[in-house]
């Protein structure tokens, strides 16, 4: 017999739900689009991803061991980043690209700001602009792939090209490892909403809120066409169900979630429409990212029995 | 009208299976029994009786001191033995009667007689509770007649009995419904004589569906009686998603169920309020689950309160295994205990061993903001910055997070992937909070008097 029993607060159970589980399902969701690009655009694609995925779990350790840290590779989100970095890469850039990337995204973005949970921006969309940035021709190169054209298809509809939208919904266009299929992207959305690790509201009012400023500001009007290539092209789909949904970067209000998703659409828009670049996605998300202790701040709710009443 | 259900809460897993077929059986005490004077809200009774008396069952030990207070009744007859402290569940130690049991159970005279409520007067009625020592059996432990007494009886028009019994568990209020339901329903009506405009409705989660079709037959010649089927998910049973489930009003810190019209009251209760009322019988039992994979033969006992708590884990066929965590009360909100050197009190729906802590077993890890405790809360809060507040013991802005409004029901914590212990802290800090306002109170009295 134990001479003690164990003595807590309550409450006794704790789900089984842990921080890991949750990181492996965001993983797994991401595997199709993996597959899809490895398959689409060959070996290589697959050595950036291992670079990025392995620089990054290597970055988190190296820290954590270098700073006397508890080590917290086991809770999959270094994983995570380096997954979700890999697949914002074009698909031939240098190895060494991936790489500092990686290290960038866990060092610099995640752990100097206190490790999980503290990042004030989303490390794999931070590092994916500081690329954009520091290696701009780099990360602007597409090689023209089994005839096709080597511009992504935003930059086709920005000149006016025409594109095609099948092509643009099953993956067999150019653009980064991960975000070429649509299909691949909203199968992991699906399994991320089916297992309940994020819900709708996000990427639902995002994708809503760009259509719709697309609608009445692209001057195409109600272009059924362009407004599904516009949805399906660029980052957007991966943005909005896998780095828009990010916890620790965006609100945990309810009506917060609505704010940041809205806000995503009008600014992906905006860039889109009159960036400097074709795409927009990456920058749109690190802006809201900054938002969102604001965001959080102004959207606290009224306590259940205290609507709409001043006190409480 | 509700929809029978609520925002929020968690689906923990139930363990009613081990103890829901077991009929309630009867555990008569082999040891002395323990009243703990402080066993409800309000102010402790006073001891009316001195060691050496001979007592009877049903005679009171204690009387109520103050409006919010309440009786402490003797369960079995005997004698008393020292009037002195000792520790409940709660880790609180108070003074306590103790009673040598002669095992004979002798009534007090008067006692046991059949009564109508309807012939009585409200007043009758009202002292039959008083007198009778009842408190909320649910675990708040509120004095019942206090609660039956609201300002005006006319503004009432819903009495709800909480049959939701959302802890994990706990068995003993579904075996009631099923074993006596027509108890349960008499305790109703004469509730129900005291507010002529009130409509009674017995809450049920749907998971107990035996236990919603007794009751719809006991309650079927009644008129003003329904039975009303909830969705089953925790914490149902806390008040403010019950009377929100019912009648879709909404209650506050701020606010009594009777300030809304509502008169709430757990399934025990309303029972022994119908024994007090229509069998002029005080509360001397209670039905206690004794449960969980730590526990060779799960029951549900009917118990002399006063009875120890380690002679009920005998009753049960002992311990199986090594339980690494046992608690007085349910697995979300009950009492880790030290040692069972414990009387039953009023309150004690359960005695829970569990063979692993879940507590030990998940170490807490950081928070990733994912918002699941945000979710997860049904008093609409943000757990996630009620727990910065905490961590940095700030007390305003604690209060100005809504933290008061937290009734640390645990949900937050159980949905918790990093596995914080979140109500913990909450219930850390509404004490300092209360703390806090009891002091400027105390201070602004002690100003205006000088």
């Amino acid at each position: 017999m134990r001479e003690l029993w164990n003595v807590s607060s309550s409450p006794h159970v704790r789900s089984h739900e842990g921080t890991s589980n949750l990181m492996l399902d965001v993983a797994l969701a991401l595997l199709p689009a993996t597959a899809f690009g490895v398959y689409r655009f060959g070996l290589y694609a697959l050595c950036l991803i291992l670079v990025s995925v392995g620089f990054a779990l290597l970055t988190e350790y190296v820290f954590e061991i270098w700073t006397g840290r508890e080590n917290t590779l086991m809770d999959g989100s270094a994983l995570v980043t380096g997954l979700l970095l890999g697949l914002n890469l074009p698909p031939y850039v240098p190895l060494w690209i991936a790489m500092i990337g990686s290290i960038f995204a866990i060092l610099v973005v995640k752990q100097l700001f206190g490790g999980i949970g503290q990042n004030i921006m989303n490390p794999a969309m931070a590092a994916r602009c500081f690329l954009l940035i520091s290696f701009a021709g780099y990360m602007n190169q597409f090689p023209a792939l089994d005839g096709m054209s080597s511009v992504t298809p935003l930059t086709a509809m920005r000149n006016g090209e025409p594109v095609d939208l099948a092509a643009m919904f099953t993956g067999l266009t150019n653009g980064t490892i991960g975000e070429i299929s649509t299909l691949a992207i909203l199968a992991g959305g699906l399994y991320l909403l089916v297992k309940k690790v994020i819900d709708w509201v996000i990427p639902i009012t995002y994708l809503g809120t760009f259509a719709l400023f697309m609608l009445l500001f692209s001057g195409r009007g109600m272009d059924v066409h362009y407004l599904l290539a516009q949805l399906c092209g660029g980052g957007l789909m991966i943005g909005a169900w896998f780095m828009a949904t990010d916890y620790t970067t965006s609100p945990i209000t309810e009506k917060g979630r609505f704010v940041y998703g809205i806000l995503l659409g009008v600014l992906t828009g905006i860039y889109r429409l009159w960036g400097a670049s074709a795409g927009g996605v990456s920058y749109a998300l690190i802006f809201c990212n900054l938002l969102v202790p604001l965001i959080e701040r102004m959207t606290i709710p009224k306590p259940f029995g205290w609507e709409g009443q001043k006190n409480g | 009208m509700g929809n029978g259900s609520f925002r929020g809460g968690v689906h923990p897993f139930d363990g009613k299976d081990m103890s829901k077929d077991k009929p309630i059986t009867e555990y008569l005490p082999k040891g002395d029994l323990v009243y703990p004077l402080s066993q409800h809200i309000g102010a402790p009774a006073k001891a009316v009786v001195s060691p050496g008396d001979e007592v009877l069952a049903g005679q009171i030990l204690g009387e109520a001191t103050g409006f919010i207070s309440a009786n402490v009744v003797s369960s079995a007859s005997g004698k008393v033995k020292a009037i002195e402290r000792r520790m409940l569940a709660t880790g609180v130690i108070s003074e306590s009667v103790i009673v040598e049991n002669d095992g004979m159970y002798r009534l007090a005279p008067g006692l046991g007689t059949l009564r109508d409520p309807s012939q009585m007067t409200k007043e009758e009625i009202r002292l039959a509770v008083k007198e009778a020592g009842i408190v909320g059996l649910g675990g708040a432990g509120f004095p019942t007649h206090v609660k039956l007494t609201p300002k005006d009886d006319a503004a009432i028009d819903y009495v709800i009995v909480n049959g939701a019994e959302c802890e994990p568990y706990i068995t003993g209020d579904y075996r009631l419904m099923l074993e006596e339901p027509e108890r349960i329903v008499a305790g109703l009506k004469a509730i129900l004589c005291l507010f002529e405009r009130a409509e009674g409705v017995i809450a049920i989660e749907s998971n107990k569906p035996e236990a919603i079709a007794r009751m719809r037959e006991a309650a079927s010649g009644a008129d003003r009686i329904k039975v009303q089927a909830l969705k089953t998910k925790y914490p149902q049973g806390a008040e403010r998603n019950l009377v929100y489930a019912v009648t879709g009003r909404r209650l506050n810190s701020r606010k009594l169920p009777a300030d809304l019209g509502c008169i709430v009251s757990n399934t025990d209760t309303v029972l022994a309020v119908g024994m007090a009322v229509c069998e002029h019988l005080p509360l001397m039992r209670r039905i206690v689950t004794v449960t969980g994979d730590g526990i060779a033969n799960p029951q549900n006992f009917r118990v002399k309160t006063g009875t120890n708590l380690a002679e009920l884990v005998e009753a049960a066929g002992g311990f199986k295994g090594e339980p690494a965590k046992v608690i007085a009360g349910g697995p979300m909100m009950g009492m880790a205990l030290t040692v069972l050197d414990i009387p039953v009190t009023k309150t004690t729906s359960a005695l829970l061993a569990l063979t692993e802590d879940e507590v030990e077993r998940f170490a807490p890890t950081d928070c990733i903001r994912c918002g699941r405790c945000v979710k997860a809360c049904p008093a609409g809060l943000v757990p996630q910055k009620m727990r910065e507040a905490s961590e940095r013991y700030q007390l305003d802005l604690f209060e100005k997070l809504h933290g008061m409004e937290c009734y640390e029901c645990g949900s937050c914590t159980f949905a918790c992937p990093a596995r914080l212990p979140l109500t913990q802290g909450f219930k850390e800090m509404r004490k300092a909070v209360m703390d806090r306002r009891r002091k400027a109170q105390a201070q602004k009295q002690a100003g205006g008097k000088s």
